[in-house]
């Protein structure tokens, strides 16, 4: 009798024995303690630059969001333009984050053919044209032809898209893929 | 045979008292409605070499018995297996309740009588028949048979269970006496858990199983296993299912060995596959699931003492529908004004981004042993691990890599000593001590949006019930939670400043990086809480229970630290760092009545919130991929009221008619503006008929009505950059209300054993209603599921 208690108490402390162990060995194992990595995301757009030239000078709008994701809302600024002209478009793409700026401009053009600006346009300005072709002949849009109408106030919307349906119909929901890009710009059309 | 059986067990302690054994025990078992008798179960005396029958009159005797603590074991065919304690101390009288889940095939119906964790708070169980017809499905969609129970969905097969009006860290999921930690604080996040696992399922509503947790506001989940027999057999189950929607289904298989000297061994598996499911007019492109479970029970049970060994696997792979991946907030605004999916594919079994996979691991090892005079010691170490993928729709080089790669692990050491040698009074006294530790993996890319963590967790509770006389049953106790968060975490410099983090919490910085910071926050809680209650059983036939819970719950990791744009959900989501625990006060009352003929349940409760924490959409950030919703966490104080009610009724022993209603009324009363995601009203009529007569063959047409939820918050106003001026974003408005039929038949047949076939057959919506549900996060897309018809084909040996 006394012989069987004993081992049954034994048993017990064995038991007990290795659930501590176990514990002990699984803890160890799935300690993360060091300190987490930093993830710097990647192929992140701070900054575009659209400049448009033509014979009476040049002008700039551009986009800048130095925190990404982040609560500060993108700085635009849009200078004037002249009633009735042609310009000639050209999209400069950086990352900012990162000293120095990394141009993302020529890897859009690297991948040229998984790349689409699309533009849409509102009032005073009225006609855009693309000017570039990727390897296949769709248009890219880093260069375009952007026509001014009346003087007034008009809008212009850039929207890029990465990997769209190419070749497309023109519109956004044709191309799909997914927006780098979505940004509108007001300008004063004098 | 109705639901529930009495066993009477008197005690007749012999004209000799004293340590000699001469004491003698006489039970009766009683059928609960009728009164009538029943012979052939089965009592054994665990631990000692006695066992009996119960003969015509239903009675059962076992003489020459030792004064002190016994454990009967009560076996009838009809009924799950049962294991009650007695005290022999002189003359007395008991009377125990014992579930009786039935093989025949009249449905067991519950109306909260059934084996209780509680006394006085209002518990629901599941009845076997309800967890096979939803076998398919989820666990939410199997406990929404439980009036009261409703669930937050995105889609069809990511299901969240609600209990009155509370979800997600609210509510505690108990898979075999083990907490489940499976991230279960985002609204995307399933139980991850397999339906089938458990047979025994059942739901407490409010905190007052203080035993298994100080936070659950809303409710506890627990997933038991059937209790094993204690004779030497071999028996197994097999359950097929195939569904028209999804065009798939699944297979779940267990097989049991037990031994007699209580040894037992239980192996269960299930695998799930379904391709896209289907609303009546579209195919819901890329909400396909794949689906596996496995389960492992060894073990052994003795009066003594007993130990459990339990392993389950739990691995779901479930796509999130195309459509509801969008880039923006003009692509929300399209969204909600188009009724159209903007992605419709066809139908196909596989899954795509955007997709989630999870998987679950989770050891168990318990002891328990009986102290003569004193009580018993239970003692139990649980071990889980939960690794959640997200995979968003991502170009380039980063196309199949993971957007959120979380890896959860816990370790849980428990321990509680009940004291139950004194007869009409139970203390139960217990310990936890929890470690926990999440690890956010960087290969992602992707900014974290849930930082690496360590939590530990040290919780003490103390619970009593206590038989006043035959009429009163009181519950009390008491619990304290410690709670520590030790978190390692990036963030923006610009989002610090914007959350006035930099004037509040500047000294958590240990590394500024320039454009970000590495803080460590370190926040404790400690919790109380607390309940009372008391069951009063009027006559035979009417119980009243009444409770009051008190229980205050810490903030989860998603509602502290959130930041960051949720790719999947095309949202921002705002944790606060200044968010405190929560605290809740629950009084809940029901009355019910359960005769042969008709029965009833009024169940209403008034939940105060104070400090409640919520996610609601505030607004809009502008990045230069365009505008996005930001949902913000925020507290403040609510108040939930509400009734669950249940009737039933007999109209012939072949027709039955069951009718429940639930309604849920949620207010902010800092704003007084009603509470976001609260379930609307619904109302569910069936009829049934059964007729044993034809191989247990039953039908049943079931009536789901669910009111428009008229409680919201207001839309928000936001700036649409592609329309260039303010929109109404029509983000909280409700769906219209619906009506849903449901059609089920089923019938036995016998192959080898006495009705061991079971084939079923079921449909869901069968009109092909269409509808959107409020609770359904791909409200804006889509609309819900069509029709499915079902075939289950259910083999026990």
């Amino acid at each position: 009798m006394k012989t069987s208690t004993t081992m049954k108490r034994n048993k017990t402390l064995k038991t007990v024995l290795a659930l501590s162990l176990m514990a002990t060995v699984m803890t160890s194992c799935s300690s993360d303690d060091d300190t987490p990595e930093i993830i710097n995301e990647e192929e992140i757009i701070t900054t575009l630059t659209v400049t448009l030239t033509s014979a009476n000078g040049t002008a700039t709008l551009q986009s800048q969001d130095l925190d990404g994701d982040g609560p500060n809302a993108p700085v635009i600024t849009a200078d004037n333009l002249t009633a009735n002209t042609t310009y000639t478009g050209s999209i400069e793409l950086l990352n900012e984050t990162e000293s120095p700026a990394e141009d993302i401009t020529e890897e859009v053009e690297e991948e040229a053919d998984e790349h689409q600006f699309f533009f849409s346009l509102n009032g005073s300005l009225t006609d855009v044209t693309y000017s570039d072709e990727d390897g296949d002949g769709n248009p890219i849009g880093l260069e375009f032809e952007l026509t001014t109408g009346d003087a007034g106030s008009g809008s212009i919307t850039i929207t890029l898209r990465h990997e769209p349906t190419k070749p497309n119909d023109g519109t956004l929901a044709d191309a799909g893929g997914e927006t780098d890009i979505a940004q509108t710009f007001t300008v004063v059309v004098e | 045979m109705k639901n529930y059986l009495y066993v009477f067990v008197i005690f007749c302690s012999s004209i000799i008292y004293a340590q000699d054994c001469n004491s003698i025990l006489i039970g009766e078992i009683v059928d609960f409605h009728d009164n009538s008798t029943l012979n052939g179960a089965t009592i054994n005396v665990t631990g000692k070499n006695l066992s009996t029958v119960s003969k015509e009159n239903g009675k059962f005797t076992f003489k020459n018995l030792c004064d002190g603590v016994l454990e009967l074991e009560i076996s009838h065919p009809e009924c799950t297996t049962k294991f009650i304690t007695v005290t022999i101390n002189g003359d007395t009288f008991s009377e125990i309740r014992l579930e009786h889940h039935l093989e025949e095939l009249t449905e067991v119906k519950v109306i909260g009588d059934v084996p209780k964790s509680t006394n006085s708070a209002q518990e629901n169980i599941l009845s076997v028949k309800d967890i096979e017809r939803n076998s398919g499905n989820s666990l939410g969609d199997a406990l929404k048979k439980i009036v009261g129970v409703s669930t937050l969905n995105t889609g069809g097969n990511i299901v969240k269970p609600v209990i009155q009006g509370l979800n997600g860290s609210r509510i505690l999921i108990l898979n075999n006496n083990v907490r489940m930690q499976d991230m279960e604080w985002g609204e995307e996040h399933a139980p991850n858990v397999d339906v089938n696992a458990n047979q025994n399922i059942s739901v407490i509503k409010g905190a007052a199983a203080i035993e298994y947790g100080g936070d659950a506001i809303g409710g506890v989940i627990v997933l038991e296993p059937l209790p094993v027999v204690r004779t030497d057999s071999l028996f197994g189950k097999t359950q097929l299912n195939l569904s028209s929607n999804g065009r798939g289904g699944n297979i779940t298989s267990s097989l049991t060995k037990s031994y007699k000297s209580g040894l037992y061994i239980k192996a269960q598996g299930s695998y799930k596959k379904l391709g896209d499911l289907e609303a009546p007019d579209y195919i819901l492109s890329n909400t396909g699931i794949n689906e596996s479970g496995l389960s492992l029970n060894v073990g052994k049970r003795d009066f003594e003492q007993g130990w459990e060994g339990y392993y389950s696997y739990f691995n779901s792979e479930i796509g999130i529908l195309r459509a509801s991946h969008i880039g923006n907030v003009d692509d929300l605004i399209n969204a909600i004004n188009s009724n159209i999916p903007s992605v419709i594919n066809d139908f196909t079994y596989d899954i795509t981004q955007p997709y989630q996979e999870v998987t679950h691991h989770l050891g168990k090892l318990s002891y328990y042993r009986r102290f003569e005079g004193f009580g018993k010691w239970t003692t139990q170490y649980d071990f889980q691990q939960n690794r959640r993928f997200e995979y968003d729709i991502r170009v380039g080089d980063d196309a199949d890599k993971a957007s959120l790669d979380l890896r959860l692990t816990t370790h849980s050491v428990l321990t509680n000593i009940k004291f139950d040698a004194k007869e009409g009074f139970d203390l139960k006294v217990g310990a936890l001590g929890r470690y926990q530790t999440n690890f956010a993996n960087p290969d992602t890319g992707v900014r974290r949006l849930i930082p690496d963590y360590d939590k530990y967790d040290f919780g003490l509770f103390a619970i009593g019930n206590y038989e006043l006389n035959s009429d009163w049953t009181i519950d009390v106790g008491a619990r304290y939670d410690f709670s520590r968060i030790d978190a390692k975490k990036f963030y923006k410099v610009s989002r610090w400043e914007e959350r006035g983090y930099d004037v509040d919490f500047a000294d958590i910085i240990i590394e500024d990086l320039g454009t970000q910071l590495l803080t460590n926050p370190v926040f404790d809680y400690h919790n109380f809480s607390g309940t009372a209650g008391f069951h009063y059983q009027i006559n035979e036939k009417d119980h009243l229970r009444f409770n009051y819970a008190f229980s205050q719950r810490a903030p989860n990791p998603s509602e502290l630290f959130s930041d960051g744009l949720h790719h999947s959900a095309a949202r921002i989501e705002l944790g606060d760092l200044r968010i405190t625990s929560e605290t809740s006060s629950k009084l809940s009352a029901s009355l019910e009545r359960n005769t042969n003929k008709w029965g009833y349940s009024v169940a209403p409760f008034l939940n105060s919130i104070k400090d409640f924490i919520l996610v609601e959409p505030t607004g809009v950030e502008y990045t230069i991929r365009g505008a996005f919703p930001v949902w913000s966490y925020r507290q403040t104080d609510a108040v939930l009221l509400g009734i669950d009610a249940f009737l039933y009724s007999n109209w012939t022993s072949k027709i039955r008619t069951d009718h429940k209603f639930a309604w849920v009324r949620g207010t902010d009363t800092e704003t007084d503006t009603p509470l976001i995601n609260i379930p609307a009203a619904n109302f569910t009529n069936s009829i049934t008929y059964t007729n044993p007569k034809w191989n247990n063959f039953l039908i049943s047409l079931e009536s789901q009505y669910v009111f428009e939820q008229t409680r919201y918050p207001d839309n928000i106003e936001v700036f649409s950059p592609e329309q260039q001026e303010n929109v109404i974003l029509d983000i909280n408005t409700p769906p219209d209300a619906y009506h849903l039929l449901s059609l089920n038949t089923e019938a036995s047949f016998t192959l080898k054993n006495k009705n061991d076939l079971t084939v079923g057959l079921s449909a869901s919506n069968l009109l092909n209603t269409n509808y959107r549900d409020y609770l359904n996060r791909q409200r804006y897309f889509v609309d819900d599921m069509g029709r499915n018809i079902s075939l289950r084909l259910i083999f026990n040996y």
